[in-house]
């Protein structure tokens, strides 16, 4: 931008932080609010565990209310260069609270807050961890995650934040951890397990589970969802990623292809038809049409 | 006997295998959806509040999520697998949850001014080989680079022309004119990146070269003392420099006066408003014109269909006659300030 002149490190930084057309994987800013208890530093301390590496912990408290006034939020992104965040705080109105929210081109784009209610720790439970960045399966229950619009928010959110890169291909060994989200009256349960593959008779193995990461019972709170121009706006591809359609080809309502033949113009004439016995034209025919015709003439020279 | 035993075979096998797909088959009401690019299930059946009681809210929420990773693996190990340095990969469709971006989508980098008048007039990149033959060393040479084929500084006989003077180094003369090439074509460039990032460059008299003029000294000179808060005012002045002109002081007539005059004024300006006849700058009409014309000739050549092509050129034949009339009438007043306006 400004700076014509710069190192090399300098100009890689700067292209690794200018807009794509096909983007990498959204880091998310984790951090305190004023007030903080030991169940919500331990939580925090646990996502940045499943976010780890595109994740940063901050340490120290920030006094600011994201829901009022996110100017800092926007800030600490511009500086990180990150577009997502968690957010979390306790204080006797709402304790436990946690505020997940993402951005868009530096401003806030969506907020949804919730109360754990309910939080087991990765160390209280004791199993066997896996690396950091295995990529994670996600599954989603309930019907509220496909009526409601706050919760149909709430699982884009969610995915955004969970899904990791995207790759073309994955280990099928290494599809070890699955994070299950159900959603029922208003409450969202997340927990988090390790599939163990075991043999079945097919290829396809047989799925046992075992409860290893953190698991929280969260609360649907306060939301504060962009509206609708802004969602759109940032959803918007650019055009070069579009797939290029193929001319000429058309899809009818069964799923039929169809494609057009252009061909030059045919001497219908001349066209071989299928040749059948009965209408083919007689000797004794051509002579009676000639008698007719004859006939006619006579008469009129007559009369 | 053997029958028996046969069909006994057969029930057993068909048993079996009705218990290993028991293992990995999952009843549901409603299908899940998948994304398998993301790695993702969404299960839209409905769960039932007293399923969920406290004491087995543990193991309900456990065998439902069994259930449904059951049914994501399947669908997993139903993509195409291929082996990738003794690991079994499979491959994964692109994901199709739509989710929202980072960042704006880029935007596409401005023309240089090379490109420009390319596409204004029609140019279009001709595909060359990289290899030219090069009859005097009789082999293939690249075209530019090193080692290239017609490089005129490696020569090593130059014929010196009639009209240059006899002791002038023929050599280094190419030398020199191929090194302003060179620093032309970086200044060039330099130009271009700094056109699309919007950097402010001082104009061509101003940026220091190595022999300038008086004119150009002085151009520069001026400017230089100009650009102080007080507009130069109080810059000292070398003892035999003339004082800065006076630029043209604007004069306003007074708000309140004649009226007669502000009267005509105001009528005169409403006549001029309400005549239909537009006002004509006849040179800015001719040049517009012949800019539009280039413009259409290349958009021309663009269209290749051959009906088209006789159509066009008829009536593009028409327009240019026709403006071609009018250009020559207007040439004498337009003919000497032809062509794009330079920088001044």
């Amino acid at each position: 931008m400004q700076h014509s002149q710069g190192t090399k490190r300098s100009k890689r930084f700067l292209e690794s932080r200018a807009p794509k057309l096909t983007e990498d994987v959204k880091s998310a800013m984790i951090m305190k609010g004023g007030n903080t208890s030991r169940t919500i530093t331990q939580a925090l301390k646990d996502i940045y565990s499943l976010k780890k590496p595109n994740a940063v912990l901050y340490k120290k408290k920030n006094i600011t209310r994201p829901f009022e006034d996110s100017t800092s939020l926007e800030f600490f992104s511009k500086k990180t260069d990150c577009s997502l965040f968690l957010f979390g705080s306790h204080n006797k109105k709402r304790p436990n609270n946690f505020i997940f929210g993402r951005l868009f081109d530096f401003h806030v784009l969506d907020m949804i807050e919730l109360g754990i209610e309910k939080y087991v720790s990765l160390s209280e439970i004791k199993a066997s961890k896996f690396p950091e960045g295995t990529k994670p399966m996600l599954v989603f229950a309930g019907e509220a995650f496909d009526t409601d619009n706050e919760h149909r928010r709430l699982k884009s959110l969610l995915i955004d934040f969970f899904r990791g890169p995207t790759v073309p291909a994955v280990r099928l060994a290494g599809l070890e951890h699955i994070l299950h989200f159900t959603a029922i009256d208003g409450k969202i349960y997340m927990r988090s397990y390790r599939c163990l593959l075991k043999k079945s008779g097919c290829r396809t193995p047989r799925i046992e589970l075992e409860e290893i990461g953190p698991s929280f019972d969260f609360v649907l709170r306060r939301t504060h969802l962009a509206s609708d121009d802004l969602y759109k706006l940032a959803h918007k591809q650019p055009k070069a990623l579009k797939p290029k359609k193929k001319k000429n080809i058309s899809h009818d309502a069964f799923g039929t292809k169809f494609g057009r033949v252009h061909m030059q113009k045919q001497d219908l004439s001349k066209l071989q038809t299928r040749k059948m016995k009965g209408l083919r034209k007689r000797r004794g025919e051509v002579v009676t049409e000639e008698q007719e015709g004859q006939a006619p003439k006579v008469a009129k020279v007559e009369s | 006997m053997a029958a028996c035993s046969v069909e006994e075979l057969l029930a057993k096998a068909e048993a079996q295998e009705a218990e290993t797909l028991k293992s990995i088959s999952v009843q549901k009401e409603l299908d899940l959806e998948f994304d398998i690019g993301n790695l993702l299930a969404c299960d839209k059946n409905r769960i039932e509040p007293r399923d969920l009681r406290e004491k087995s809210k543990k193991d309900f929420l456990r065998a439902l999520a069994r259930d449904n990773t059951q049914l994501l693996i399947n669908e997993i190990w139903k993509q195409p697998t291929e082996r990738v340095e003794e690991a079994i990969v499979a491959k994964l469709p692109e994901p199709t949850t739509r989710l929202p971006r980072e960042k704006l989508p880029p935007k596409p980098r401005p023309p240089t001014k090379w490109e420009q008048f390319a596409k204004l007039k029609g140019i279009k990149k001709k595909k060359k080989t990289n290899l030219v033959w090069d009859e005097t060393a009789k082999e293939w040479k690249r075209r530019w680079g090193y080692k290239r084929a017609g490089d005129d500084t490696k020569e090593w006989l130059i014929e010196v022309p009639e009209s240059a003077d006899p002791n002038e180094d023929q050599f280094a003369k190419r030398v020199k004119a191929k090194k302003e090439r060179v620093a032309k074509n970086e200044l060039n460039r330099l130009k271009n990146i700094a056109r699309s990032q919007k950097v402010k460059i001082p104009a061509v008299t101003l940026t220091p070269k190595a022999s300038q003029s008086k004119d150009e000294l002085a151009r520069a000179e001026s400017v230089a003392k100009t650009s102080t808060a007080s507009l130069g005012r109080f810059q000292d002045r070398l003892p035999k420099e003339n004082p800065a002109k006076k630029g043209k002081k604007r004069k306003f007539e007074p708000l309140i006066g004649n009226f007669s005059n502000e009267k005509q004024k105001q009528l005169e300006l409403l006549k001029v408003m309400d005549t239909k006849k537009p006002k004509l700058d006849i040179t800015k009409a001719v040049n517009k014109q012949m800019r539009e014309e280039d413009r259409e000739e290349a958009a021309a050549k663009h269209k290749k269909a051959a009906g088209k092509k006789g159509r066009k050129g008829s009536s593009m034949g028409g327009k240019a006659r026709g403006k071609g009339g009018k250009g020559k009438a207007a040439g004498g007043g337009g003919g000497k300030r032809r062509g794009k306006p330079g920088k001044r």
